[in-house]
């Protein structure tokens, strides 16, 4: 394990950690406002990378242009789902949600391998995230340090909406005590719906971008991801931003360290993030910058 | 005398008389079951054998997760897991050395499952012991702290061992699975241990216990506040389902006689919370009713994959995978919709039964 290498691995395990950390922040801001664990996520980023994919295959659309219109659909996809699925249930037993949430999700993923088959489709990945850097010794894909790029960008526009914004702070009311908003003369359902579409919108970054980096897309490829960035999203504290993409951080540091450092142990990474989950269940329930919700 | 000053009724709810005529009529129940499987066996072809051995073993997993999800309220989504751990671990204990060595043909088996060779029932029970120790160790941390990740723990649980499953080749053999395990499994295995969890979860259900597990669901913090220990009424809920699924399990390894870890995807745990919703959480009755429905029903509807000839005219060409999307709708419409499922919370009782014919008569003193 030379220096070199574990630069390297370090600036990969970044990479990987903010995409977990682009899909946590959905996950993270649903559970705030609504305690649902919103299984349907990880498939609505799967949605993002197909419609990207067909922007730009069928459509002929510039890969920024088929982004754009890729993230906007999953938006209008996630508060679909929402006022669709989940908000007849609101008043219902959290279970009925949850359940839902699954049906959704398994709905999501079986329509795909229907109507999009089941074979994994090749994704374009623009000029500009394609050169590899060198230096000292390092060797970089540039698409790796633009994911981590982006993602800063993204998690500062983040904080300006959910901390500056009026529409941030009715969130952030809505996660304290649901009831009590409707009656300070906010709307719920249109702070629980631009919720859905946010976090959704971010998810389909990531999406697409996990798509350029991973160049396969196929039906069933939100599965993973979405449950390791809903552990992220424990482990920084269910509930907050910042946690969230901290805990996708460290998920894919460690994880790729994982494999790094003990190669012959490379099947069991996706177990890896389930292991962690219980170990902050048991250490640290509340996450690293976790307040403790009430119940 | 007035009727107002009158004793209250002999013939009560829960006098004697009444309990023995329930008990004989569901040990007269259960023995006309036996006597329908053994007619079966006789008379029925392998087919509908078959489709009789996976209701049993449904109605066994169906049960069970109820227990768990509808009865005590905490949604999991186990099954997978602890089916795939019941099948595995009864699988390798039942198989011959001989067996084993032809199936690990990459890694050789670990030398301590090697050698051994135990008979059907005590792999099966320690099938389900293993998923219960597992149970134990995952509710811990889980029920101690936020029953709302107990989801994300068991699916995520249910991936790992599906992982460690694929990579542990000298004991799993991999991806490979095991072949040519012995078909130990008959009707009356299956059934016999579908009427056993039936037994035991509807005394448990109907005990104290099972007030205690519904009053978990009900409202936590009430019932804390009456001196029950959420906690640990929780984790015996989740250990005792884990245990009858991983039995069932390991009547699926023997039935089928190929396990691999591909076997035991979300799929199934999906499909058994199809069932539980549509037969009703927390009604035992409607997870039979719902089993039994279930296993047929999803034999139709293989017909929807298959192409469809019309008339003879023409075909509608089959789509593959459709069967699963439209699961996911009903799924989805009955939570919108029809959330109680076919029996709600409520159960079938012989005194319901008898309530249908007798009316007024019953409720007179002797």
């Amino acid at each position: 394990m030379t220096i070199h290498l574990f630069f390297q691995q370090l600036i990969n395990g970044l990479g990987l950690g903010s995409l977990y950390g682009l899909i946590a922040i959905g996950y993270t801001m649903v559970y705030g406002i609504l305690r649902l664990i919103n299984f349907a996520h990880g498939d609505v980023m799967m949605m993002s990378t197909y419609f990207a994919f067909f922007g730009i295959s069928i459509f002929a659309l510039p890969w920024w242009l088929a982004a754009i219109v890729a993230v906007a659909l999953t938006a209008l996809l996630g508060v679909t789902i929402d006022q669709g699925a989940y908000r007849p249930l609101r008043q219902a037993p959290r279970i009925s949600a949850l359940i839902t949430a699954i049906g959704v999700s398994f709905f999501l993923e079986n329509t795909a391998l229907v109507v999009f088959g089941s074979r994994p489709r090749a994704f374009y990945r623009p000029e500009i995230f394609r050169p590899v850097w060198h230096f000292g010794g390092i060797s970089i894909l540039s698409l790796t340090v633009y994911v981590i790029l982006i993602t800063l960008v993204l998690l500062f526009i983040v904080y300006l909406v959910v901390y500056k914004t009026r529409m941030g702070m009715a969130m952030r009311a809505v996660s304290r005590d649901m009831h009590t908003v409707p009656l300070m003369g906010i709307d719920l359902n249109r702070v629980i719906a631009f919720t859905f579409a946010f976090g959704s919108a971010l998810a389909a970054v990531g999406g697409i971008l996990w798509a350029m980096k991973y160049p396969q897309i196929e039906p069933l490829m939100g599965i993973i991801p979405g449950l390791k960035a809903f552990v992220a999203a424990v482990l920084g504290g269910i509930g907050n931003v910042f946690g969230a993409v901290l805990g996708g951080l460290i998920l894919g540091i460690t994880e790729i360290m994982l494999v790094a450092f003990w190669p012959e142990l490379s099947g069991y990474r996706d177990a890896f993030a389930f292991l962690l989950l219980i170990l902050v269940l048991i250490f640290r329930p509340t996450g690293i910058m976790g307040e403790d919700l009430p119940e | 005398m007035s009727t107002a000053t009158q004793p209250h009724p002999v013939v009560g709810r829960w006098s004697r008389a009444r309990r023995r005529r329930n008990n004989l009529l569901s040990l007269a129940a259960s023995l006309l079951v036996l006597g329908i499987l053994y007619l079966a066996r006789n008379f029925a072809d392998e087919y509908q054998i078959r489709i009789l051995n996976m209701v049993a073993i449904y109605i066994t997993l169906a049960v069970s997760y109820n227990l768990i999800n509808g009865i005590t309220g905490q949604f999991s989504l186990e099954p997978n897991a602890f089916v795939a751990l019941g099948a595995y671990t009864s699988a390798l204990l039942t198989m011959t050395p001989m067996e084993k060595e032809m199936n690990f043909i990459i890694d050789p088996c670990v030398p301590l499952l090697a050698g051994i060779s135990i008979p059907f029932l005590p792999a099966v029970i320690a099938g389900g012991l293993v998923a219960a120790l597992f149970a134990l160790l995952m509710g811990f941390p889980v029920f101690r702290v936020r029953g709302d990740y107990l989801a994300i723990v068991t699916l995520g649980f249910g991936e790992v061992i599906r992982v460690v499953a694929n990579n542990l080749q000298t004991v799993t053999n991999g991806p490979l699975g095991l072949k040519g395990i012995a078909p130990y499994t008959n009707l009356w295995w299956t059934w016999g241990l579908a009427l056993v969890t039936l037994f035991v979860i509807v005394r448990l259900v109907n005990s104290s216990y099972g007030r205690a597990l519904k009053a978990v669901r009900q409202n936590e913090v009430a019932a804390e506040a009456m001196g029950i220990n959420s906690f640990r009424h929780k984790l015996l809920a989740f250990t005792l389902a884990a245990f009858f699924e991983g039995m069932a399990g390991a009547m699926l390894a023997h039935l089928i006689t190929t396990i691999s870890p591909m076997l035991f995807t979300f799929f199934l745990t999906f499909n058994l919370l199809i069932i539980i919703v549509l037969g009703g959480l927390g009604s035992i009755t409607g997870s039979v009713i719902a089993a039994i429905a279930f296993a047929w029903g999803s034999e139709l509807l293989r017909a929807v994959e298959e192409p469809i000839n019309v008339f003879g005219m023409f075909t509608i060409p089959g789509i593959p995978g459709m069967r699963m999307v439209i699961f996911a709708v009903i799924l989805i419409a009955a939570m919108l919709f029809w959330r109680e499922g076919i029996m709600g919370r409520r159960e079938f009782s012989w005194d319901w039964l008898f309530g249908l014919t007798g009316g007024k008569k019953n409720r007179r003193t002797v």
